[in-house]
This record gives C-alpha cells, structure tokens and sequence, in this order.
C-alpha cells in the first residue's frame, strides 16, 4: 500500500454532556474504521478491574527492588557531605580490601567539584549491603570546602558564591522539559527566557482600566516515589540486561548504549511492576550508569537502591519559584496585558521555569516572559507531575481571581469571558453545579473564628504524543492472545487499558489478553511522561488488533461462506453480521490457522485531520487537555489551620478509557495538589546547606486525615484525533488544585496566601501581618 | 467470597491471642527479648556474628541464620524471599513494611528479627487462604485501591488487622488504622471506599 493512501472517515466529534456530532477527517488508508462513542462498546469505557491488582495485593508483584539474580552484589554510594567542596584526594584503597567488596568506583576523583550535599563521590559493590555501607566508610576523602549558597534569593546577589564558575557548564539535560541552549549566565543567573512573548505590553498596560500585581513564591517539592530509584545491571561479554525502575523502558536502552559503546541489540531493559516515578525516573540518570560500571567491573550482576535520604537528596525534585505577575485588563474583565518575571531554582541544575501556563491559558494579545534559571547549591531539579505549569497556575489562577475580585466579578463569569476553550467552559458548568457554587459568600462572611470558602481554579497540559511508539498483537493457535511492547506501567493501568482495547477488537475479554509490556524485547513504546503514554500506545494496539483480526477473517471466511468483510469477531466468537447463527467460537479459529500464530506490529500513526503534535508547541491553549478544579476550605483562624474539606475535579482526556483507573490517578493528582498546598517543603539549613528534612517522617505528605472526599467528574470529549481518542490524564490532574486551595482561602478570609506552602504560620501571619518597622 | 463470619472467628483468636502484646511496639520488644531469653537460654548478647534463630511465618517455622542488627523485614525479604513486604523508608515512617506479630501490625523495618521471638508473623503473602483471598484484599481490587501497589501490601494488612478487631469500622477509625500508610499515588479515597465494602454491614 501506497504510504501516502489516505480515505475519509466520520468520527464521533464533541462533548458528551454537550451533545456529539461527527467530523470527517482523512485519514491514512491503513487505519481501523472509526471507533463509536463508549456507549456503544463493551470493554473500553467500563470500569475493568485493574490486571495487576491480584499480584498486587498478595504481594506477588515483583519490583526492581526485589530483583535477585545468582551472585547478585549490593551498591552504594558515597555522598559528599560538603555543599560545596573540591576533592584534594581520594584514596578507595582500604575499602577494596574490605571483606565483601568486589568492585569500587570513584565518582569524583581529584579537582573534582561537588556542588551539593549528597553529590556522589564514589561508589562501591560488595556481596551485602552491610559490607557496601562499611567499605564506604573506608573511603577516605580529603574535601577542601568552597564558599556556597543555597537560598534563592541570596544567589542572585551579585557577591554571592557561585555555584558555577565562568566556563563552568551546568548539564543542560533533562528529560522531558525541553532546556533552551545558549542563554547568558550571569554569576548564578542564567535567562531570561522569553520563548512565547507576543504583542507589546507597554500599550497593553495603558490600554488597561485595571492592573493586578502580585509576588509569588512556590517551594521544593520533592517525588517521594514510595519505591525508591533502583537498578540492578547484569554486564556480560555477550550484551547487558538492565532491571530498573524506569518510566522509560526504550529510552534508558538508547542511553546505556550511547553510554557503553554497545549496540541496541545488545542492551535489554526491563522493569516489572514500577513503584511510581511522577518524573523523577525518566532517564538512566548517573546512578544508573554507575551500576553497569560496578557491574562489568565486578563481572557479578550488581544492585542499586537508594535510600530515603538519597530520594530526597538527588532524585530530583520540582524546582522552586518566584514569579512577579502583573495582569492589566478592561472594566469587563478583557485582558490587555500579562507580564510574567520568574526566577526559578533546580538546584544546580536547570528547567526551572513555569511553562506556558500563564501565556497560553487566556485570550491576551500582549505577553511578555522573562524566566531565569538561579543555581543554588542544592541537588537538581527534574520534571515532576505537570512541570512549570503546576507552579506557574498557583501564580496566575491566584492572580486572575484577585483580578474577578477587584473588578467584582464572579471568578467563573470572569473565565467565561477570557477562556474560549469549550472544554473548560463546560467543566466549569458541571463543577459549579456539583460544589454548589451558588452558595458562595463574600469572604469573612462566616461568624465566629473557623471560616469557610469556595474556589476555582483552572489547568492546562498539552495534548501530548509520541509517534514513536510502537505495539505488536498475537493470536496463537490455541485462541489466546498476547499484546507487546516495551512500554512500563508506573501504576496508571496502562496494561489494563491495552488489554481493553485488544479484548474490544478481537470480542474478547480483557482478561483473556496476556500482557508483555516493560521489556524492550518487544516492540518500543513511549516513555511514561508528559501524560503521553495513553495517548502514544493504545492507537498502535488497537490498528494492530484490527489488522491480525483482518487476518484471520481472511482466513475464516471461506469456512463460514462469507466474505471476510461480513464477519465481526463478539464474545469469544466470529459470526456472520447479518446472520449471528452463522459463527465460530475464535479458538476454533484459531485452531484452523495455517501459521502457529496471527501477528501484526505497528506504529502510532500521526494524528488524524493532517496535522501533528509536537511536544514542547508553544501555544497549547487550542489543543490542550483542559481541567477545572474546585474546593471547599474551612481555616481555623485561631490556631491558622487549612482544612480541604471537598474537591471536585472535573477533567478532560479525550475518550475516557477505563473510569476507575482515570478516578485513582485523578484523586492522587489531587491530593500531590493538597500536600504541595499544605504541607510539603524540602528545608535546607543556611549555615551548613544540608537538607533538614530529607526523610519521610519530617517532609510532610498528606495522608489518609489530610484526604478529603475527592470527586472526579470525567469529560467524554471525542475529537477523531486517532484510532482511539484517548488522552492521558496523569499531570493535568495535578495541576489545579494548589491555587483552587488558594482561592478557597481567600474567600475564606478575605487574605491572600501567595506563597506555599500554606502552613498554619503562614495563615496567622497573613492575618495578623507584623507592622514593619520604618 | 468468602464466608465473612469465617473472618470473624479467626478475627476474634487473633486479637485475644495479640491482645497482650497490642499495646506498643516498646512493650513488644521487651516481651521479645525474655522469650528468646527463655527459649533458647541465649548469652546476654549475641552478635556481632550471625545467629540462629527460628522464626513462625505464615505458619511455617523457618530457621534463619542473621546477624543480630538486621531487621524482620530485611530478614522476610532476603532470607526467606517474602517480597511482599516492602521497604520505603526504613525508619518507621512509611508503613510499607506492616507484617503482623501475633495478630497487631507492626513496622517490619523497625523490629529486629532476633527480637521477634517465638511470636507468630503473618506477612501480605500468608493473608489469603489459599486460593481465596481475604476480604480485605478482594474489596481493594473491586475498588481500585492501589495505583503502583508498592504500598499496597502494608495497608492490606493493616485494613485487615482493623477488621479482625473492629468488622464495622467507620470511615474515622479506617483513617485512623492506616494514618501511618503513606501512598505517593493517593489511593486513600479508594482504600476508605474497599474498606466501607469490607466491612459487615452492622446488625440491626
């Protein structure tokens, strides 16, 4: 077949709660006919009971972390205890003879810099952890210390230590958020960055009747995966097999090689169950090479995991912001202008920005972005869940609602105005009614001193989509059927979901599909960030259902004396459409097939309608998954406690596929929301640049008393974008509920909290402002 | 499903059998140390070499051969592969690690083996009865009430140690058994769902 044939196809188009109607996309010819809305299907769409859950909860589920291979050798690593330092000398000799070790690796030898408590220095691999813990006290090492800085502020100053020295280059890798090269550094400042400027704002604050202004502050949050970051690497002369808990089987395989000097072929990754990621394991990352260094030197298969202190120490986190905002807009709310300053910090490394939140959310015709990078002695920073635009919405959502406040108008009416997103417009509606907006008061209406309060805020996550991603479908001869791709599921149900898709194809259901995901022996599927891994996967697996079901219909169509178009594969069986008695069970089939197996390997096609997503497009606004999150505060205004009592999430990810699981990974997106509002904060002592708080019982999560009931409404938003429809819905969940908090409490108190978290001093002082003295 | 009465009668053995040590993991671990004291007429220290103990898992008697520093959980994962029971922070914090001791939850990672004594541990793979899964652990899969399920081990066993001495628990009393669990991936709404499914409906 022609590539570029292509045919016209009628697609379910709209909101179901709006009304759906159809588009005609063109699309390529090869391509499954159009899939109907959910109600007309028997698996996607339905509440499938996850097909891990059993091996979950008897604790068969093997993790990376309970990987044992024969000879198997535990690492560890070596930490700097210095924020700042240059090694003089190292000398690994004591802790190789130790009792145990079989391999030691300096990390950092003489001259090296180490611009961070917990920076590795050396590592060591022996045949227990114990006797890896005990070599590295061995270790001697002789740090000269060098001035440091770990505030933010304080790094800006133009005396301050720098973290780089000139000609120094911070890496300007990670994952995920696409890192702009080539920007000024001056001292620990690198930017601006002003990517997404439009218009002019000087005109635009003139225009304006009515100008908002605002300084925001957002901490360190920290990942806090409940399974820490781990790897066992086995190097062999005959190629090298990776265990490791991964959101990204295939590109961790394309590392190791370029790494090792290997071939593809020669690098197998694999990762079994996956005790969350939320980001921080997106890459190999430096821990991971270390282990396939220890590994070949050892020749024995080497495991790596890390502690608590070490998650918390060089994991990566989300980085810290300060954002200036200044909104002017018309007397009905028109925005003119939005200026956005930001100096963010990743520790020493960079991606600290807040996306384009603030530039694409709103109609404005002026913007004007300036984000800067300030290095700070502190581990780096990564992506976590909605990187940039969950820092970035507790700014601006805040902002916007002070605006509505100040014109005196409705939050949401003031959105309906400045949002054409029809997506939103309707979340809007629907929450509104389920929080019982109408019941809102002014702030402070509440007598006596625990007072109540309603808040809106609104999110925005590109649509995103790798093409690169690929899936294979099987039918064996005895009828059953195996889908497989290298794809991980991190705890969303990914696997669950293919097996849905596949099961809805072939008339099967989903737990008669056998699961071979998370091994890049099969075909490459898409990492799991950037909320792409529904949207990226599930189109191949369904085309590559479709065309081994075309298959066997060639097949069995002589047998039931039709032509292979007049067949349809339902409930285990293939049957004549128009004539249901005429049918054969698919295991009969199966059993007629010339070859062993059925098979068919394919590719996301790009998306229908001729146009492509890209990761990174700078105005999402038109294409973009739209969540509106609502919340009911109650704030003690004695002791200046913040209670959620209630959030409604109302959210899109195009067909929903599986409603249980969406409502799992939304109510956790939420309540990270709570713990970011609330209570969590990684602390770094000034004097010593040492992290205070780098543990579990210290770095504060909300747990089952901070958790709320948490309703989610889920959109069916079907726009004929693929052979599925379906969007991921990991990040976008996330991102709205800080400032919906925030919001909330301003209407509580009639006092605005710009800084999180938003812990009871920070209430009281807010409320109680100490007068400055002049 | 189960018979839940069944659930009921090994409940009320288990917590009259635990209900002794049920107090706090202080008063376990001084009770541990007289009965390995008294069983095995041990020196007053042992170590730093390995040791032999005999711990009861599932209802097995499993000899061990550690060192006296190392922690049941470090013991159940290694030496007697019980994978299960997972570690996430190592220091009592996280709650990943709940094994029960005669029936009570407790902190794997904080209690070490040569102190478990002659008391019995039910880790998440000795929670079923065979092929039928505890309630507990059926409620959660109905609802959904994991997401990674690293941490789900921990809280099935102690949602299953409430039921044992509470079968009609109010939502109050599940947050207050799995207030230590923490779950990165937020499934507390669901969990608090399972257990509401769980529970037996209270008798008129």
């Amino acid at each position: 077949m022609a590539e570029d044939a292509m045919r016209m196809e009628k697609f379910p188009f709209g909101i179901a709660s709006v009304g759906v109607g159809e588009i005609e996309r063109r699309i390529p010819a090869d391509e499954p006919p159009p899939l109907p809305v959910n109600s007309a299907l028997r698996v996607i769409g339905k509440p499938v009971p996850r097909q891990d859950a059993r091996a979950k909860v008897t604790g068969a589920m093997r993790f990376t972390v309970d990987v044992k291979l024969p000879n198997m050798l535990d690492a560890r690593i070596l930490r700097s205890p210095l924020p700042h330092a240059r090694v003089q000398a190292i000398d690994p000799a004591a802790a190789a003879r130790h009792p145990g070790v079989r391999a030691v690796l300096v990390i950092a030898p003489p001259d090296a810099i180490l611009r961070y408590v917990g920076a590795p220095v050396a590592a060591v691999a022996a045949t227990t952890p114990t006797a890896a813990d005990a070599a590295l006290r061995l270790i001697r090492v002789d740090y000269a210390p060098l001035p440091f800085v770990v505030d933010p502020d304080a790094a800006r100053r133009p005396d301050a230590p720098l973290v780089y020295q000139a000609g120094e280059q911070p890496s300007l890798s990670i994952a995920e958020i696409p890192v702009t090269t080539g920007l000024a550094v001056a001292g620990n400042v690198r930017g601006p960055e002003t990517q997404g400027s439009r218009g002019d704002i000087a005109p635009g604050f003139t225009q304006a009747e009515i100008v908002v202004e605002g300084d925001y502050r957002t901490q360190t949050q920290t990942h806090c995966c409940m399974e820490p970051h781990a790897i066992v690497a086995d190097w062999r002369t005959d190629g090298l097999t990776v265990w490791m808990s991964t959101q990204a089987t295939a590109g961790v395989r394309k590392e190791l090689a370029d790494s090792f000097g290997l071939k593809l072929s020669q690098v197998r990754v694999k990762v079994a169950a996956m005790g969350g990621g939320f980001g921080s394991k997106s890459s190999l990352g430096t821990y991971g090479r270390y282990a396939v260094m220890l590994s070949r030197q050892a020749h024995a298969p080497v495991r790596l995991v890390f502690d608590r202190a070490e998650e918390q120490l060089d994991s990566g986190n989300r980085p810290a912001t300060w954002q200036h905002l200044r909104i002017g807009a018309r007397r009905d709310g028109t925005l003119t202008a939005i200026s956005l300053v930001e100096y963010g910090s990743a520790g020493v490394g960079v991606g600290a920005g807040v996306g384009n939140f603030a530039q694409g959310l709103y109609t404005c015709p002026n913007f004007a972005a300036a984000q800067h990078d300030v290095f700070i002695n502190a581990g780096r920073g990564s992506a976590m869940r909605g990187p940039g635009n969950t820092p970035g919405a507790f700014a601006m959502e805040q902002a916007i609602d002070e605006l509505a406040d100040k014109l005196g108008i409705d939050p949401l009416v003031l959105r309906e105005r400045i949002d054409p997103n029809p997506v939103r417009r309707e979340e809007r509606r629907l929450g509104a009614q389920r929080i019982g907006w109408d019941r809102r008061h002014k702030p402070g209406a509440d007598a006596g001193p625990v007072k109540r309060g309603l808040g809106v805020a609104q999110s925005l996550w590109g649509a995103n989509v790798q093409s690169n991603a690929a899936c294979e479908v099987r039918l064996l001869r005895d009828g059953s059927v195996e889908v497989l791709s290298s794809v991980q599921d991190l705890g969303t149900g990914i696997g669950t979901i293919l097996a849905q898709v596949v099961a809805e194809e072939l008339g099967l259901r989903p737990e008669d599909i056998t699961l071979r995901i998370g091994d890049t022996d099969f075909p490459a599927g898409p990492p799991s960030h950037g909320s792409r891994t529904t949207a990226s996967i599930t189109p191949p697996a369904r085309t590559a259902a479709w065309k081994v079901k075309q298959m066997l219909f060639r097949q069995v169509a002589p047998v039931l004396g039709v032509a292979p178009d007049q067949l349809v594969a339902r409930d285990g069986r293939i049957a004549v459409r128009e004539d249901a008695a005429r049918s054969m069970s698919l295991r009969d089939a199966a059993a007629g097939l010339r070859t062993e197996q059925l098979s068919a390997t394919e590719a996301r096609s790009d998306d229908y309608g001729g146009f492509r997503r890209r990761i990174g497009d700078a105005n999402a606004a038109e294409n973009d998954i739209g969540g509106v999150q609502f919340a009911a505060v109650s704030v003690d205004t004695e002791t200046g406690a913040i209670r959620v009592e209630r959030v409604v999430a109302v959210q899109d990810c195009g067909r929903p596929m599986n409603p249980k699981l969406i409502e799992s990974q939304v109510q956790g997106g939420v309540l990270m929301g709570i713990g970011y509002a609330l209570l969590e904060a990684r602390v770094i002592d000034q004097n010593t640049g040492h992290v205070m708080n780098a543990n579990l019982e210290q770095y504060k999560l909300a747990g089952p008393h901070e958790t709320p009931p948490i309703e989610v409404v889920l959109l069916e938003n079907y726009q004929g974008e693929s052979a599925t429809d379906a969007y991921g819905i990991a990040e976008p969940s996330n991102i709205a509920t800080a400032p919906a908090i925030a919001n909330a409490v301003f209407n509580a108190l009639g006092v605005r909290l710009r800084a999180l978290p938003m812990t009871p001093a920070a209430v009281l002082a807010a409320l109680n402002p100490v007068p400055q003295r002049s | 499903m189960p018979d839940p009465n069944q659930a009921v009668s090994v409940s009320r053995r288990s917590f009259l059998g635990g209900a002794g040590v049920a107090a706090g993991s202080a008063v376990l671990l001084r009770d541990a140390h007289s009965a390995v004291a008294a069983d095995a007429d041990a020196p007053a220290i042992a170590g730093p070499g390995a040791v032999s103990l005999s711990l009861t898992v599932n209802g097995v008697a499993r000899a061990v051969n550690v060192e006296p520093r190392t922690t049941l959980a470090e013991v159940l994962r290694g030496a007697l592969d019980l994978t299960g029971t997972k570690i996430g922070c190592d220091r009592g914090a996280c709650s990943a690690c709940t094994v029960w001791l005669d029936g009570a939850p407790v902190a794997a990672c904080m209690l070490l083996a040569v102190d478990v004594g002659t008391r019995a541990v039910t880790t998440i793979e000795g929670l079923a009865q065979g092929d039928t899964l505890h309630p507990v652990q059926a409620a959660f899969i109905e609802h959904d009430a994991m997401q990674c399920g690293y941490c789900t081990p921990g809280l099935v066993m102690s949602c299953a140690a409430l039921l044992q001495r509470n079968p009609q628990p109010t939502p109050a009393d599940v947050q207050a058994a799995i207030s230590g669990h923490l779950c990165r991936c937020g499934s507390y709404p669901h969990v608090l769902e399972a257990m509401q499914a769980a529970s037996q409906p209270r008798k008129a």
